[in-house]
């Protein structure tokens, strides 16, 4: 059957369970957007290229499936260039197909023509540069293989418009199955670690979020109840051990929580899964966890002894190392005994009680943190997340509490302001029936504030609360913490009527200025059927604690009672 | 950490944009490569390339594994854990005088080289070698007045037993 390069890609994409596509159309994707036309793929029509990569990554992160974005040459392919550097930061598996103006004009600076390949070399797992029409059925499986293998990541495709309307004859072909089986622990390092468990008095787990991407939750919370073990996770790894469970830790690191930074920095087992051991979760890497012996599982093999150094390197996927551990803890009926590990429950209450997470209430002015608090309580924690980037994705990451993975999405290694509203997008899209809430702040808000014209267009409900302080906060309270208070270029009380502009673009907006608003506002807005932004004007100057300063070690925490008080 | 040259060899696709996958590598975390050489292998599909590096062992480690990570990077070897043998072919071209020409005919001896050919006042000269032999040949040749030279770099291939 003689098919058109643009014909093909469909089938392809069909093939691979694609249902949804996220994208904008540009000359030399013409063919591709006739074939759209004719077809049963979902296409959501995004106001700018970054929103399509973000949407597809918040797609990809909700429902594990690999998200595609299709942009046009040229400038359309360079605006994905930072959705593709968060994806890729993060291990987020998406396939991003770029329109390339015809092959005979490649590299004669034709119009709207860039070099996306060599562009985005460093920020893909792999790109490539389809130059003939039968290439493109191979090709394109082999993008969403590597996309969705190993450690996940990012995969962009070139595609010149001539390749795209060319004839060819085609035959289906099988989607890549893995090539191999993931890699697993060696049985002797994971009976090794099987006698550190026994051997521990005050171990601990701290999971990333490979945990999350290899779909092995599940595993981690029978390790964690088989051994008694409390659970940190780092942002990324957030859902993947229950938010509400009493082994549960928080999150560790510069915004973590007391508990959690002191657990590791006094813990003599560390089991480390599925993280990387980022600057902000480590602080300074000569005090973190100095008495502990680390056991790191990680699938990437460059993840280990990259940052840390480690006692026990197992490069696994998370869930076959989480499954043999927990197989040899059942065959060899692991318990804990009664008061092998009471001490260290009891000092891990007493910094709990010591420290708590916590804030200054105040009757009058609106607390961000409280917004959140009530927005907990409200979905009763049943809600996808989104966060932009700052004050608002701490707060959403300490306040609110999240049961299951996938359901807390943010950018945790490129820190992309403008990331949540479009990833929401794309999570709603995965999960119709669920509330999509995206924590904002005004600052980030307003980076992708075109796709609010995509929700209503595509019918997308999702909600932002807009944690609203005329500030561009974290680098506010920086300034204030470290450069006695002199707010270069940080203040942004000049910005639109939030709510004339969600009126302007179709949407519910509704705004809190007192304290005594904030749970009205919020039922009013969840609880309406189509898209809302809700406005809380929250107190100024509020600083996110714990606070560890940067390059500071993690035990060394500043807590902001002295603010508070 | 001491630093030292490290000899690498990669098996990888033949393919447009390898190299520049190879080196984003390398120069997007600040390394530099000293020497470099490619050629396609008896399998046209594949190249390989024969890369050093001056760095400390901590470092080529990391290096190694990202550059294993590659989709199109096949193999990594790190030559100077094994067995081998390392050469670098080296070419200069002389200016001939009556006052060089004894001399230069004795350095052309000792280091085995050849003239590869001559014209007129000048001539070029091909010596084979490691890299010590190589920078003692220079070493020696300076003197006389190099006009212009050109060096592979090293090539290396492990011996077996």
């Amino acid at each position: 059957m003689q098919l058109k390069g643009a014909e093909i890609l469909i089938k392809v994409l069909r093939q691979e369970g694609v249902h949804t596509i996220f994208g904008y159309p540009g000359g030399v994707l013409l063919d591709i957007y006739d074939e759209l036309h004719k077809g049963d793929i979902r296409h959501i029509l995004v106001r700018h290229e970054q929103g399509a990569v973000h949407a597809a990554d918040g797609f990809a992160r909700a429902s594990g499936q690999v998200g595609v974005a299709l942009v046009t040459s040229g400038p359309g392919a360079s605006n994905t260039v930072t959705g593709i550097a968060n994806a890729y930061m993060d291990s987020i598996p998406i396939v991003v197909l770029t329109g390339q103006v015809p092959t005979h004009l490649i590299g004669t600076d034709a119009f709207q023509e860039v070099d996306i390949v060599g562009i985005t070399r460093p920020c893909t797992k792999h790109n490539f540069l389809i130059k003939r029409v039968e290439e493109v059925a191979k090709t394109l499986h082999e993008a969403f293989h590597i996309a969705r293998s190993g450690r996940p990541g990012p995969v962009l495709v070139d595609l010149p418009k001539d390749v795209m309307a060319a004839l060819t004859e085609y035959k289906p072909q099988l989607p890549q199955k893995a090539a191999e089986a993931p890699p697993r622990p060696a049985s002797k390092k994971a009976f090794y670690v099987m006698d550190l468990i026994a051997e521990s008095t005050k171990p601990m787990i701290l999971s990333g979020g490979g945990v999350i991407l290899g779909g092995a939750s599940a595993e981690l919370r029978k390790m964690a109840w088989l051994t008694k073990m409390p659970v940190s996770s780092t942002l990324m790894g957030l859902g993947a051990f229950p938010g509400s469970d009493p082994l549960w830790l928080g999150m560790p690191g510069m915004h973590g929580t007391y508990y959690a930074n002191m657990a590791i920095s006094h813990c003599d087992l560390l089991i480390a899964i599925g993280m990387r051991f980022d600057d902000r979760v480590t602080g300074k890497i000569d005090h973190f966890a100095p008495n502990a012996k680390i056991v790191h599982v990680d699938v990437d093999p460059s993840s280990i002894n990259k940052n840390v150094m480690v006692d026990v390197p197992i490069v696994s996927d998370c869930k076959s190392a989480l499954q043999s551990f927990n197989a040899l803890l059942e065959q060899q009926k692991f318990v804990v005994g009664d008061d092998q590990r009471q001490e260290w429950f009891d000092q891990i209450a007493a910094w709990r009680k010591e420290n708590p997470l916590s804030y200054c209430h105040s009757d009058t002015e609106i607390k961000p943190q409280f917004v959140i608090e009530t927005l907990y309580k409200l979905t009763r924690g049943r809600a996808i997340i989104t966060t932009e980037v700052g004050q608002n994705q701490m707060w959403a990451a300490q306040f609110y509490h999240y049961d299951e993975p996938n359901t807390f999405l943010s950018s945790g290694g490129l820190g992309t302001m403008g990331y949540g509203f479009p990833a929401a997008l794309g999570a709603k899209i995965a999960f119709p029936d669920k509330l999509v809430i995206d924590i904002a702040g005004d600052g980030s808000i307003q980076m992708n504030i075109q796709e609010m014209a995509t929700a209503i267009q595509d019918n997308i409900p999702v909600k932002i609360v807009l944690l609203n302080n005329g500030y561009l906060g974290m680098v506010r309270q920086w300034q204030q913490l470290f450069y006695g208070r002199r707010y270069s270029q940080t203040d942004i009380t000049y910005q639109p009527d939030f709510l004339k502009l969600a009126e302007a673009y179709g949407w519910l907006g509704l705004r809190a200025t007192r304290p005594e608003e904030v749970e009205t506002v919020l039922k009013q807005g969840l609880e309406a059927p189509g898209p809302a932004l809700m406005d809380f004007r929250v107190s100024r100057e509020e600083c996110v604690y714990p606070m560890v300063r940067p390059g500071g070690p993690i035990h060394e925490m500043a807590l902001g009672r002295e603010m508070a008080n | 950490m001491e630093k030292k040259e490290y000899t690498l060899a990669l098996l990888v696709s033949n393919k447009p944009d390898v190299l520049a996958r190879v080196a984003g590598i390398l120069g997007g975390r600040g390394y530099n490569i000293e020497t470099l050489c490619v050629d396609a292998t008896l399998d046209p599909a594949y190249s390989k390339i024969i890369l050093t590096v001056i760095q400390d062992k901590t470092t080529m480690t990391k290096i190694e594994k990202q550059l294993i990570k590659l989709i199109d990077v096949h193999k990594v070897t790190d030559l100077t854990k094994v067995e081998s043998v390392t050469r670098e072919l080296m070419l200069v071209r002389m200016k001939l005088s009556d006052t060089n020409k004894g001399l230069l005919a004795l350095i052309i001896d000792t280091f085995n080289g050849r003239v590869v050919t001559m014209n007129g006042d000048n001539c070029v000269i091909e010596i084979t070698g490691d890299r010590a032999l190589i920078e003692k040949a220079v070493a020696s040749l300076k003197p006389l007045g190099i006009d212009d030279m050109a060096r592979t770099g090293i090539i290396s291939l492990e011996r077996q037993n």
